[in-house]
């Protein structure tokens, strides 16, 4: 197998609570992965687990073909980790923060830092206590990226990012990416894992719910459908596959699950329709299906 | 918006967070009252016993130096001598850091920014601090003079005793108050806090030590140098002595400056911000900080540069009184009994019996700076960026080891140039201790202060979560047992437990080797275990 990160069964308890209960999680080496879940999920346990700082209590992980708990150190060589909370020295300036995780992680690319440093616009000479959250971010995201390595492990790095910079972020996981790295990128911002992610786990409870291409979740799942026809269309409900039917005169809404749209069309090509658009689920539906449901359960 | 809206609240809050902390600086307090008062009681019983110790202690600087200076001779002032000025100094560091917790420490970790966007005045966070601090004095000025009370001793002094530790405690707290306006980090505002605290005892020493003595050979006056220390102002009430009430003034008129000017700065900076700010740093990280030990020794070094300068400091007093011991004392059984005792031996040679009682002290010192180090290890753990640097290709054991090699360094080097400058000084004052000797005597100090290092480790490895409280609660009974265990009357199986029992008295008796390997190997298997423990678990979230 050619996996980067493949973790089966994974469970995690902390005193009574069950952080991870039976996760799975796959990637593949030079795949850039989205990793979704609502929080306390089990995203940052799972990656802690990754990194060799927590031991799982059941279950197989394996990290770029290492074991994270036994072999840390030298897997750690070759990959860079980005913590959901980025925590610095705050008597060390910027500039010695990345300069320190870099050589700590077997030394960075000058050139590159440079260049990360101009394109996050981050002043190195400033004490790290006085950078804010999207600064302190841009330390940990500039140390790891003038690192070369094969995987990077990105805990929700951009939750204090402006939208600026979270272009320059996406330029960059972009750059890594041709270069042939795997990153594993746990996200809250739909749009950004959309853009960049060919892939997508999506977790709850400490369980894997979704894993795929996007393309195949959304397969899976509804396509919405609107359409403005000379008057109503009939027999819609009847249709397998046809769900919440709204028809207000000549406009009629509908979702149809995306196994059964060719059926749909050609129904539809029995009427006079005028305008149709249609919208494949987006990753945000895609979430709240999982999400929104059990919430209100 | 008034600036004292919700003060109420953030007292209430403040009060809080300290349910467990304060009570236990109040209770750990009384508790030592307590046993002071039973410890001088049961050595000192007679009228005539407490004459020939004090009158003694009164013609050695050394002594008046760490004591005070003496008040009287009933049981009172006997107690006032041997026990007034550190319950000073633990009133002051208590409300020194109870000020900084409430206020820098809040404003740093960017909780005093989510108070302050409450409902929440501007002055409230600073009085709140401020009101915890002069109700926890309260209490332990109220705590003591019951304690003292409850030992049989006259009202008017214990209640002095109590006031006096309590008015001072108040004072430094507002040095506190102004230190944390001043600096941005609340590292730097303890520091600053703490160091004041320790120059007002010094002060109060050096004033004490140059004192005049009366006619009767037992009290002594001090010199101008107390009268610059809040410390050297609460020992100036003289509780037990005739006590001069009056003196209880100094510290209220400094508080209320320092209230006044802390209140002043808040009004004229912004939130976060300190009046001494930051300098631009280096834009790379220089080579020599690019390594576990690099770093560790960057983030320790400022203080270990502040424990060594105290220690030498410290050491050349102490060895510049070394050769006037001999003139003093002598003749005099008590003092004699006294430092024997602090020394755990009964050499012969007063001035060695000195030296060795001292070097006692600078062992606990250093591993109080160790005990400070290494529990870097746990505040880079827990919220801190331990976790970003294991994530690196470093491992926890190499990790640890950094800091645990810092720690084991500075204690040394406060115990090497400790013993050099007190043997410097010694040899200008005319001694004849010998540099060799003295920095010897400080290094066998070593072996102590690693097993305590060795056990921070273990309980760093194995309970994490109770690593602060443990740490500091081994170092203060190992003090207990090991230092004040004769003092205290406590049986030699329980003074056995401090690592400070096993080290050879030098130079009051030659090295023996045995002990100093003993303590080694049981530091180092500490250390081993602990980092053992500590690859094996979890790391804190």
């Amino acid at each position: 197998m050619n996996d980067a990160i493949s973790a089966t069964g994974l469970v995690k308890r902390f005193g009574r609570t069950r952080a991870l209960d039976g996760l799975n999680l796959a990637v593949a080496a030079g795949e850039v992965h989205g990793f979704l879940g609502p929080n306390g999920a089990g995203k940052t346990t799972t990656i802690r687990v990754l990194l060799g700082l927590l031991r799982a209590d059941a279950g197989q992980v394996r990290v770029l073909g290492g074991d994270p708990w036994q072999d840390a150190v030298r897997l750690h060589h070759r990959l860079a980790y980005v913590p959901g909370e980025v925590n610095l020295w705050p008597n060390l300036s910027g500039g010695e923060a990345i300069d320190l995780f870099g050589d700590l992680r077997g030394g960075l690319d000058k050139t590159r830092r440079a260049e990360l440093l101009e394109r996050f616009q981050l002043d190195p000479t400033k004490r790290c206590r006085t950078y804010s959250k999207g600064n302190k971010q841009k330390v940990a995201l500039i140390a790891a990226f003038a690192s070369r390595v094969e995987l990077f492990i990105l805990d929700e790095p951009t939750s204090g990012l402006d939208p600026l910079m979270e272009a320059a972020f996406q330029q960059t996981v972009r750059e890594v990416s041709a270069d042939g790295a795997t990153v594993l990128l746990s996200s809250h911002i739909f749009s950004e894992v959309e853009a960049l992610c060919s892939k997508v786990s999506i977790i709850r409870d400490g369980v894997t719910v979704e894993s795929g291409t996007l393309a195949s979740l959304r397969h899976l799942t509804r396509t919405s459908v609107a359409v403005e026809a000379a008057g109503p269309i009939s027999g819609l409900a009847g249709l397998p596959g046809v769900h919440d039917v709204v028809a207000n005169g000549t406009q009629t809404r509908f979702d149809v699950d995306s196994r059964d749209l060719p059926g749909v069309l050609r129904h539809l090509a029995g009427f006079e329709v005028h305008a149709l658009t249609s919208h494949p689920p987006t990753l945000e539906e895609l979430f709240m299906r999982h999400y929104g449901v059990e919430a209100s359960r | 918006m008034n600036a004292y809206a919700g003060t109420g609240r953030l007292i209430r809050l403040a009060a809080r967070r300290d349910r467990v902390q304060l009570p236990i600086w109040i209770i750990g307090a009384a508790v030592l009252m307590a046993a002071g008062a039973a410890a001088v009681a049961d050595e000192f019983p007679t009228e005539e016993s407490r004459v020939t110790a004090l009158r003694g202690a009164g013609g050695s600087p050394a002594v008046l130096l760490m004591r005070g200076a003496p008040v009287g001779t009933d049981l009172g002032a006997m107690l006032n001598f041997r026990n007034f000025a550190s319950m000073l100094v633990l009133a002051a560091l208590m409300s020194t850091f109870a000020v900084v917790r409430h206020t820098r420490r809040n404003e740093e970790t960017g909780r005093a920014e989510l108070i302050g966007a409450g409902s929440v005045g501007r002055h409230a966070g600073l009085t709140a601090a401020l009101v915890l601090a002069f109700a926890a004095n309260l209490l332990l000025g109220a705590a003591l003079t019951g304690t003292l009370l409850a030992a049989g001793l006259p009202a008017s002094g214990s209640l002095a005793f109590g006031a006096a530790c309590a008015v001072t405690g108040m004072a430094f707290a507002g040095l506190a108050a102004v230190a944390a306006q001043l600096f941005q980090g609340a590292r730097a505002a303890n520091a600053f806090a703490a160091t004041s605290v320790g120059v007002a005892y010094l002060l109060r020493g050096v004033g004490d030590a140059l004192g005049e003595r009366a006619a009767d050979g037992i009290q002594v006056t001090s010199a101008w140098p107390t009268w610059l220390s809040p410390i050297g102002w609460g020992m100036e009430v003289r509780p037990f002595g005739a006590e001069r009430w009056w003196a209880l003034a100094l510290p209220v008129a400094l508080l209320a400056v320092c209230v006044y000017g802390a209140f002043v700065l808040v009004d004229r900076r912004d939130l976060g911000a300190g009046l001494i700010p930051d300098r631009p740093g280096p834009a790379a990280g220089s080579r020599a900080l690019l390594s576990p030990l690099g770093l560790a020794w960057r983030l320790h070094r400022a203080s270990i540069f502040g424990w060594v300068a105290g220690s030498v400091v410290f050491g050349v007093g102490i060895g510049s009184l070394g050769a006037s011991v001999n003139d003093a004392m002598t003749e005099n059984t008590g003092v004699n009994k006294l430092l024997n005792q602090l020394a755990g031996s009964g050499g012969a040679d007063l001035v060695d019996v000195y030296f060795a009682a001292m070097m006692n002290v600078f062992g606990v010192l250093a591993a109080g700076f160790v005990v400070q180090a290494l529990l870097r290890l746990h505040t880079e753990e827990a919220g801190g960026p331990a976790e970003a640097v294991l994530g690196t290709a470093v491992g926890r054991v190499r990790w640890a080891l950094s800091h645990l090699a810092c720690a084991a360094g500075g204690a040394a080097a406060m115990l090497a140039l400790a013993g050099a400058g007190a043997g410097l000084a010694d040899a200008a004052a005319g001694g004849d201790e010998g540099v060799a000797t003295l920095t010897g005597a400080g290094l066998a100090q070593l072996p102590a202060a690693l097993t305590v290092a060795g056990f921070v480790v273990l309980v760093f490895g194995g309970l994490p979560r109770l690593v602060v409280t443990l740490a500091w609660a081994a170092l203060a009974l190992s003090i207990a047992c090991g230092l004040l265990g004769d003092v205290l009357g406590l049986p030699q199986a329980v003074r056995d437990l401090s690592p400070f029992s096993h080290v050879p008295s030098i130079p009051a008796v030659d090295l023996t080797p045995g002990p100093i390997a003993a303590l080694t190997a049981v530091a180092a298997a500490l250390a081993a275990a602990g980092l053992m423990l500590f690859r094996r678990r979890d790391l804190a979230p």
